[in-house]
């Protein structure tokens, strides 16, 4: 018998992709088609461990998809929908070009609609599935929410899209779940977390939508990715809104409805409407308890790290902190100010707020209320003040639930040039990361921000070791010369008395000799003291010797990593740098404006 | 109707008409105009010629579309209107005639009758005798004729003339007169018979009375038809060929003669049939006067005229309800009411709420069983989020992350590549949140982030969780190791060139060195102090001191020569610089001195002449090459050279007897340098690529070992004879264990450049490397008598060495036999001691 001939690449990684041409073939799809169940399943080309023989031989590069992937879109039923719907297109089209003008409205009007629930349970077999997967979803939706009627993209699916973000915007600030806030020059940045689940979104600035050229944005496609986001995404809200004992879907004013299509052409009335909304308490379900439980950390034992529990105990009392951040204040936003944000954030920690009657829909209390604790103003002055209240800026909002306390206002007052403001999602834990001065003094109230007259050491300090770490990088010699030198002029400094000593002792020596020859004594030794520099310099020899040893087989992991954090450090000298050379620069101008009011006041008093 | 009857009648016409046809004659071609007139003045006439004029037109067009068929069932009237037109034709030709030659007018209408003898003489009779109701209406077709005829200018000319002499001619129209009066008595009365039978202008022209019979019925036989009277109506003969031709020939209206089917009879085309023909086959109107592009007049518009068009009342129907329509209102309404069926807007409604997304607890009831069933991707990897913001991205960023001038400058030159740069946006200050503008290239962004989801390809990848740190080998601090030589402690100058080579003596007070001065000079250890230096004649590539305890003897190859010098008496002890300058004063028996050869060719030992011997210098052996390399056994009897040869590499020179050997036939490869094994009579011979270890008892090769080394450049063994260092030009020193395999146990790459000279330190564990680079290092080296261990290495300090000159720094170097200090012989002509 003679056994068959394997065939090449009919196993192991030749086998297991398929090309896109291939998957095409089998799936006996269009590539449109393709790409839209694609997008919908969330398939995605695979990176093969050798490409070679994933791609059977073939050069260069191609899209691989896993065999797998396709054989699992090949059982799925919506490609016969898809067919079906080449079909209806087809008939479409035929009625266009034989004028039968009503038959291809109807046919519109019929059109048939693809239903992927199904897709988003299989997607996401858990709702934490669907919360972890939830930021893009999120970011385009809010997106989407902010476009016009466009060409490629169905009218319904914006207008379902402000329905829907505006809705978990609600569950949001009904389950008080955002952690985080960051206005970047993007967008506004918001982390919530639900069930443990970290979900950041963008929310972008007013007048997002501008035009785009064919070849930057396709909207087919975004479109698409939309479609699946929407069914997700009204999924999620339906979870979260039950989960939070709260009607579905929520009474929102008419804004969102579908019928109305005046909001598509005005998206200012549609901002102020969701802005109104936001400002409504939802409706709970009847016979449901106010208060919401808090359950408490559960101590276990068994947990090997006791400062990782401190750590965690102190992070949930900060954010049971947070929740009730705004509670009761009473907030006033005039009318300059992006009102969105702000709105949600204090309804979010529990503040009430409103705004102008007369120009925006929805405010609950006028400006001259008198309970009124903060009036965020984003201008330069105002002519008429209210004595009872804090004029603020609105970055002292932001900055404020970033830091889960109510931050000294004196900073943010109106007309005042405000501290930066800082991203709340930079990981301090990790190593290598510049920390700006703001931060450190919020971290440790020791800390003393540079700004101040008598803190200059503290640079002093930094700079010297960015210094010998630059020049330890350009010649090992120098870097022990310099450490050398270093610890001269140290040497100088601090045994200047000890070399008046050491004359005494040479003097002393001949004495003690004598005295040696005539009484015998044994004095006590000095222990030999190593200069920490020396041993630093010496320890850095050493390394550097053993640095030589790493193995063949990770020298070029260990030099890359190596590099990578040489990189790092250079970023952060350069910062430092930066922020000494700016804050000399601010240092020495308050000098001159100073002077300049004495000799102004000198001037006056002399005449 | 006999023809003079017709003539007469013409005339009468003509008569009638003489106003109408002046005008004609003035006006000629003009169409339309002229139809005009003629309508009118048929109405002035009377009614039949109207509609025969306008019925004839359209028989001969049927007729003319219809020549080919053989059937005129569908179309009989229009054929008796086309016999009519037949006869009128002939008619006027004969009229044409007539008018040519007016005086003999009845002649010529005998004539005219003659003609038609030949063709048509029996219907004629047929048509006089029985057809008194078509004679009328030939008359009348006459009349229309004449007015219908107006193409030929001349016939109109000649027609006035003939008008003007037929008012002359006043006899003759008495007796026409009488002939109209006979005819009019008749006419009436046919007119009327018509006329009652029905209105319909269709039946006027019924000529053939066969009725309407398909032809092909009397196909067999002589007769057509038969008449009211049950007559059989004859055929008009058949005509063959030959008649055919003759016609042909004397005829001159042939051309425009046609036969027609129906009545078997030649019908002359006229004029007005001709032009017709003529319009028709130019696919024109047939009816010239008819103006396609006439003004459209709107009679039944939405305006409410004041006298109504139709001016009847409206019928009582219309103001009662519908019935029926009643009924199916009310169906409907009923319909409507149970539910059955649904208004267009209910529908509409529907539509829309069935087109909206319904929401419901998805994640509602799930098991685990329906999630196991779910299928899923397979190896899912999820799509990594986006890295979060940094401080960078602020809309009011710390000052720091602000580009300053130089950054810009870097910004604005990438502005090609923008993925170069180090962000994706321009970090920017606002001064306030009302003045941060939209972000321009969000939604980019967010499409490329769409096109990364389900275009980029991805693949599960370990993360590295360890620090670069972790990848260094954990050894012992070299603060636990000393002592080492940690710093220079002196500097011997004195050779001008580079010193080459550097030895300690075995009690260490005293070190030899040799450079490319040529001398070779005795230092004092402690001092550095140069004690004695001695010309040897040629660059100085190696020296060694002897190991023996009782001899003050050091080999330096100089050039070609190998010299084995006594430092003397102011060095070292004196009494083993005299015990070794007794035993080399005399030299061996010459028996004992027995050479080979081979190697006699090659070595001779020579004498020492007393300038020579004063010098210091003992013995002399001179090679036939340069000497590269000199080492002592560890006996001091023997000494291995090193001479750069391919066959003759290693020479080994026994002092005790004065003789040489060359211990092999031949090397493998160009030989570096030698050294024998401090216990084991072994010699390890370095080539380029191979270090070979040969047992000089058995005189066989023990073992190769292979150092994947390109050039070796040094050896040194270990004291213990275990472990053999290595060093070669490509920068590495490789530490062979001679127990374990003929790899290297190690390969330390510790020199940016070509490692020149490694060396083991007698007694401590410490070993050193230098070459080419500025650094010494100087390493422990452990080797524990537990076999199971592995030796330890450690790299323990770099040691500057001498300035480089030529590319060269440190040529050589030696430890201390017993202290931890470390000579380097310089390529800038020092000697550095370091401790």
């Amino acid at each position: 018998m003679v056994s068959k001939k394997k065939k090449k690449y009919s196993s192991g990684e030749g086998a297991q992709f398929m090309t896109r041409k291939a998957a095409l073939k089998k799936l006996q799809l269009t590539l449109k088609d393709f790409r839209r169940i694609c997008i919908l399943k969330g398939i995605y080309p695979r990176e093969p461990r050798n490409r070679k023989r994933a791609q059977k031989g073939a050069g260069g590069i191609k899209t691989l998809y896993h065999t797998k992937d396709i054989k699992f879109l090949l059982h799925e039923p919506i490609i016969w929908k898809l067919r079906e719907l080449k079909v209806y297109q087809q008939r479409i089209r035929r009625a266009r070009a034989m004028k039968k003008y009503g038959q291809m409205k109807k046919y519109f009007r019929d059109y048939p609609d693809m239903n992927i629930d199904h897709i988003v349970k299989e997607r996401y077999p858990t709702f934490v599935d669907a919360l972890r997967d939830l930021d893009d979803c999120l970011t385009l939706c809010f997106l989407f929410s902010t476009f016009p009627s466009l060409r490629r993209v169905p009218r319904d699916q914006s207008l379902l899209c402000r329905r829907l973000t505006v809705e978990f915007m609600h569950a949001v600030i009904a389950a008080k779940a955002l952690r985080y806030v960051f206005v970047s020059v993007k967008g506004y940045y918001y982390q919530a977390e639900f069930e443990g689940q970290t979900i950041t979104w963008i929310v972008p600035h007013h007048f997002a939508f501008q035009p785009q050229s064919k070849d930057d944005v396709d909207f087919k496609i975004m479109s698409t990715f939309v479609e699946f986001y929407i069914t997700m995404l009204g999924f999620v809200n339906f979870k979260l809104y039950h989960s939070l004992n709260l009607v579905y879907p929520p009474k929102l004013t008419s804004g969102f409805s579908s019928k109305s299509d005046k909001d598509l052409i005005d998206e200012r009335a549609y901002v102020s409407e969701r802005i109104a909304a936001m400002n409504i308490p939802l409706v709970k379900l009847s016979g449901v308890g106010e208060t919401e439980e808090v359950p408490e950390i559960d101590i276990f034992n068994t947990e090997d790290d006791p400062q990782k529990l401190e750590e965690a105990k102190l992070e949930a009392e900060k954010i049971k902190k947070l929740k009730t951040l705004f509670d009761g204040i009473k907030f006033y936003i005039n009318r300059e100010v992006p009102r969105e944000p702000l709105v949600f954030l204090i309804r979010c920690f529990g503040g009430q707020v409103s705004w102008d009657r007369d120009h925006f829909v929805g405010a609950t209390f006028d400006e001259s209320d008198e309970s009124i604790a903060y009036q965020i103003v984003d201008r330069p002055s105002m002519e008429k003040q209210y004595l009872s209240r804090y004029y603020v800026q609105p970055q002292w909002v932001f900055d404020s639930v970033n830091a889960r306390t109510l931050l000294p206002i004196n900073k943010y007052l109106m007309g005042a040039v405000l501290p930066p403001h800082l991203s709340p999602f930079v990981d301090k834990t990790k190593d290598q990361v510049y920390i700006p001065p703001e931060q450190r003094a919020l971290n440790d109230p020791e800390f003393k921000p540079l700004d101040d007259d008598d803190d200059d050491g503290e640079i002093e300090e930094a700079s010297d070791e960015d210094e010998a770490d630059q020049s330890d990088k350009e010649s090992e010699i120098d870097a022990e010369e310099a450490l050398a030198k270093q610890y001269q002029e140290e040497v100088k400094q601090d045994s200047s008395s000890d070399e008046d000593e050491e004359d005494d002792t040479n003097s002393e020596k001949k004495k003690l000799a004598k005295e040696k020859k005539k009484a015998m004594a044994v004095t006590s030794g000095v222990p030999h003291k190593e200069h920490p520099y020396l041993k630093e310099i010496e320890d850095k020899q050493a390394f550097r010797l053993r640095e030589k040893l790493v193995r063949k087989k990770h020298r070029n992991l260990y030099k890359s990593m190596k590099a990578g954090q040489e990189k790092r450090k250079k970023e952060i000298w350069l910062l430092r740098k930066k922020r000494r050379l700016h804050d000399e620069k601010v240092k020495e101008e308050k000098k001159t404006e100073k002077r300049k009011q004495k000799m102004q006041a000198l001037e006056a008093a002399c005449s | 109707m006999p023809p003079y009857k017709e003539g007469l009648k013409r005339k009468i016409d003509q008569k009638a008409k003489v106003p109408t046809s002046k005008t004609e004659s003035e006006e000629k071609d003009n169409w339309p105009e002229k139809d005009e007139e003629l309508i009118q003045s048929v109405l002035d006439g009377d009614n039949d010629d109207v509609t025969d004029s306008e019925h004839e037109e359209a028989g001969e067009s049927a007729s003319d579309n219809e020549q080919d068929g053989v059937l005129f069932n569908d179309s009989a009237d229009s054929t008796l209107g086309e016999d009519v037109s037949a006869d009128s034709a002939s008619d006027e030709s004969s009229e044409l005639t007539d008018s040519e030659d007016d005086d003999t007018e009845e002649s010529e209408e005998g004539d005219d009758d003659e003609r038609r003898d030949n063709d048509s003489t029996e219907t004629e009779s047929v048509d006089s005798g029985a057809e008194s109701g078509a004679s009328g209406v030939g008359q009348s077709n006459n009349e229309s004729d004449k007015v219908t005829q107006p193409t030929k200018g001349k016939h109109k000319k000649q027609k006035v003339k003939q008008i003007k002499e037929q008012a002359a001619k006043s006899s003759i129209d008495a007796l026409a007169d009488k002939i109209k009066e006979t005819s009019v008595t008749i006419k009436p009365v046919e007119q009327k018979d018509e006329y009652e039978e029905g209105d319909s202008s269709d039946e006027e022209d019924r000529v053939v009375t066969t009725g309407e019979v398909p032809t092909w019925w009397y196909r067999d036989y002589p007769h057509l038809g038969y008449d009211l009277d049950g007559r059989r109506i004859m055929k008009p003969p058949q005509r063959d060929q030959i008649d055919q031709f003759l016609q042909k020939c004397s005829d001159p209206e042939f051309w425009r003669t046609v036969r027609d089917p129906r009545t078997g009879q030649d019908v002359v085309l006229s004029a007005a049939d001709l032009r017709l023909l003529q319009r028709l086959r130019a696919s024109m109107l047939p009816d010239a006067a008819h103006d396609d592009y006439q003004p459209w007049v709107e009679w039944f518009s939405r305006e409410v005229l004041a006298t109504p068009l139709r001016a009847f009342p409206e019928p009582k129907s219309s103001f009662l309800p519908s019935r029926s329509e009643q009924q199916q209102i009310s169906k409907i309404v009923h319909a409507l009411k149970m539910g059955w069926t649904k208004t267009r807007r209910e529908l509409a409604k529907e539509r829309r709420k069935k087109k909206e997304k319904k929401f419901y607890n998805l994640w509602g009831s799930t098991t685990n069983e329906d999630e196991e069933k779910l299928r899923g991707i397979h190896k899912h990897i999820p799509a990594p989020k986006r890295p979060l913001p940094t401080h960078a991205e602020s809309y009011n960023p710390p000052p720091e992350y602000l580009l300053d001038e130089k950054e810009m400058k870097e910004w604005n030159a990438l502005s090609e590549t923008p993925w170069r740069r180090k962000y994706t946006f321009l970090p920017t200050a606002h001064g306030s949140l009302r003045a941060v503008p939209a972000y321009e290239r969000f939604v980019r962004e967010r499409f490329l982030r769409c096109l990364d989801l389900y275009l980029a390809p991805r693949a599960l990848r370990m993360r590295l969780t360890i620090n670069a740190e972790d990848l260094v080998p954990k050894l012992p601090s070299p603060r636990e190791l000393r002592p080492f030589p940690t710093s220079e402690a002196l500097v011997m100058r004195g050779h001008t060139g580079l010193v080459r080579c550097v030895d300690f003596d075995p009690s260490g007070q005293y070190a030899i060195s040799g450079g490319d001065d040529g001398t070779v000079r005795v230092w004092e250890t402690s001092t550095g102090r140069c004690v004695q230096s001695a010309a040897a004649g040629a660059a100085v590539a190696s020296v060694a001191w002897g190991p023996a305890r009782g001899l003050a003897l050091a080999a330096a190859a100089a050039g070609a020569r190998l010299l084995l010098l006594a430092p003397g008496g102011r060095v070292g002890a004196a009494r083993a610089a005299a015990a070794t300058d007794r035993l080399l004063a005399a030299a061996p028996p010459a028996h004992d001195v027995a050479m080979d050869e081979r190697t006699a060719a090659c070595v001779r030992w020579e004498e020492v002449s007393a300038e020579d011997w004063q010098r210091g210098v003992r013995v002399l052996v001179s090679h036939f090459k340069p000497v590269a390399h000199v080492c002592w056994h560890g006996r001091g009897d023997y000494v291995a050279a090193t001479v750069r040869d391919a066959t003759r590499g290693v020479l080994v020179h026994q002092l005790s007897r004065r003789r040489s050997q060359l211990p092999f036939a031949r090397c493998r490869g160009l030989v570096q340098c030698t050294l024998f094994h401090p216990t084991k009579p072994l010699l390890f011979v370095a080539t380029q690529r191979a270090v070979r270890v040969y047992d000089l008892v058995k005189q066989e090769l023990v073992r190769k070992l292979q150092p994947g080394a390109q050039w070796i450049s040094a050896m040194a063994i270990h004291p213990a004879g275990d472990n053999l260092l290595v060093a070669s030009y490509d920068r590495k020193c490789m530490w062979f264990d001679l127990q374990l395999s003929p790899q290297p146990y190690q390969t330390l790459r510790l020199h940016g450049k070509a490692v020149r000279s490694v060396t083991f330190h007698p007694r401590y564990p410490l070993f050193a490397s230098a070459g080419d680079d500025p650094y010494i290092v100087v390493s422990h080296g452990m080797v524990y008598n537990d076999l199971l261990q592995n030796p330890l290495l450690v790299p323990l300090k770099q040691l500057a060495g001498g300035a480089a000159r030529d590319g060269l720094c440190v040529l050589q170097l030696r430890f201390h036999p017993t202290q931890p200090w470390l000579l380097a012989a310089c390529a800038d002509g020092t000697l550095r001691l370091y401790t």
